[in-house]
């Protein structure tokens, strides 16, 4: 039988979760949950809502960089002119999830949590090296994006654990990310291949800082070590591009399924990165 | 079976109600409460039918545990007319015919009314895809989308 509880504090959600009899589930947006628990595809005794937890909506500035509540809407993250101005990518990928109505009320916790390989926030996090803030049993600990989703609806969180907050760090100047994702439709779609890439450009363009993430082309999404390696030192020229190119391709393992084969996603790939590098680029040339 | 109380304010009215931790917003609303202009569609949050307003956002109501309602202002079609006076929206899509079967309209209305509190002036382009998670299976959407711009305009005029 299902329960329902909404802590106030930190501590009693912690506790919740810890003494939960069966399977506990933690409720911020609840537009995978809700879907989920409606299909049966998940079986929770309990649903612990962390949204009447103070502090756990909204977004701050803090060391020149920014606290993102785990709780916080993509509709609130679309809204907040501070962050499009620094995190461009990071709102735009937020954002592109769902309806208007999904956005009224998703998560980016929610979105990594729910560990789909297609989720469209979590390459433009982990470009932006943001972290996660993880309250459980044993007290806070802060660890990267990319250490939370370890396979498809698998995450390393324990049992009593869950995200309150998001930091994503101060910029340099001539700091931009963007994220990208190919579906054949317009709106309201799961990424064919998703691409994030972040950078840091020097006063002539030549890029000196480098992150690029590829999602829905491995059972997690992938941080592409040789595609920086491939901006870094450079302007964006043709050699640069086609070096990116190559890289995305060959850190791709995707699945066959209908929304592409191995080899499309894996061709989609190095486009994706290349469009997104170039935004990117353009946009760190004028921050 | 142990039932939540919730105290919620819904088109105004305080309402409570006892409801099981599963249910959806959307089954309160329609079997509890019998406020069935909202519409079950999907039960998955891509069509829209079940669209309506908490805290003035835009939410699928399908998507939202009714215990979630706790202290919170919901709008719904319902609270759209005042009295026998219809929202320009709502009159606008008679003067347009911009519903056929109507199964979709109570969420666009809805929708259509949270675009127009926030950007009285959209584009079309703005306007189509602010609707992209209202499904309509009847008028290929331009009738829709030409009434929804007709009473934005209209609004802004009066």
């Amino acid at each position: 039988m299902l329960a329902y509880t909404a802590p106030w504090t930190v501590d009693e959600a912690v506790r919740a979760l810890a003494g939960a009899h069966g399977v506990a589930k933690v409720l911020s947006g609840g537009t995978d949950l809700l879907v989920q628990l409606r299909s049966g595809r998940v079986k929770p005794d309990l649903i612990v809502d962390i949204k009447k937890i103070p502090d756990m909506a909204g977004i701050r500035q803090h060391d020149g960089g920014f606290v993102i509540g785990a709780a916080t809407s993509g509709a609130e993250i679309g809204e907040c002119e501070a962050l499009r101005q620094a995190w461009p990518g990071i709102v735009e990928a937020a954002n592109l999830i769902g309806s208007t109505q999904v956005q009224g009320r998703a998560t980016l916790a929610g979105n990594l949590c729910n560990a789909s390989p297609a989720a469209d926030s979590v390459p433009a996090m982990i470009a932006a090296r943001a972290t996660c803030v993880i309250a459980g049993g044993n007290g806070k600990r802060e660890v990267p994006v990319e250490s939370i989703v370890t396979g498809p609806g698998r995450t390393s969180l324990a049992r009593d654990e869950f995200i309150v907050a998001f930091h994503l760090p101060k910029r340099p100047p001539r700091s931009a990310d963007a994220y990208l994702r190919f579906i054949p439709r317009t709106e309201m779609d799961i990424a064919v291949v998703g691409a994030g890439v972040n950078v840091t450009l020097d006063a002539a363009g030549v890029c000196t800082d480098a992150r690029v993430v590829l999602g829905a082309v491995a059972p997690t999404a992938v941080v592409v070590a040789d595609a920086a390696t491939a901006l870094v030192g450079h302007k964006l020229d043709d050699a640069a591009l086609d070096a990116l190119d190559e890289a995305a391709r060959a850190a791709c393992k995707p699945i066959d399924d209908k929304r592409g084969t191995i080899d499309y996603r894996i061709k989609v790939a190095g486009v994706m990165a290349r469009r997104t590098a170039a935004i990117a680029f353009e946009r760190a040339a004028r921050a | 079976m142990s039932k939540h109380h919730v105290s919620t304010t819904i088109n105004g009215e305080p309402t409570e109600f006892l409801c099981e931790p599963q249910l959806t917003l959307l089954d309160v609303l329609r079997d509890e409460l019998r406020l069935t202009g909202s519409k079950e569609g999907c039960s998955s949050g891509d069509c829209g039918a079940c669209s309506v307003t908490i805290d003035g956002r835009l939410v699928c109501s399908c998507l939202m545990l009714a215990v979630e309602a706790e202290g919170r202002k919901i709008e719904t079609i319902e609270g759209m007319a005042n009295g026998q006076e219809l929202h320009p929206l709502q009159q606008k899509f008679l003067e347009h015919a911009a519903l056929q079967c109507g199964f979709c309209t109570p969420g666009v209305l809805v929708a259509a009314k949270a675009l127009l509190e926030r950007n009285p002036d959209p584009t079309e382009t703005e306007t189509r895809y602010w609707l992209a998670g209202n499904l309509c299976r009847c008028t290929g959407y331009d009738k829709i989308i030409r009434a929804v711009l007709d009473a934005a305009a209209e609004m802004r005029g009066a």
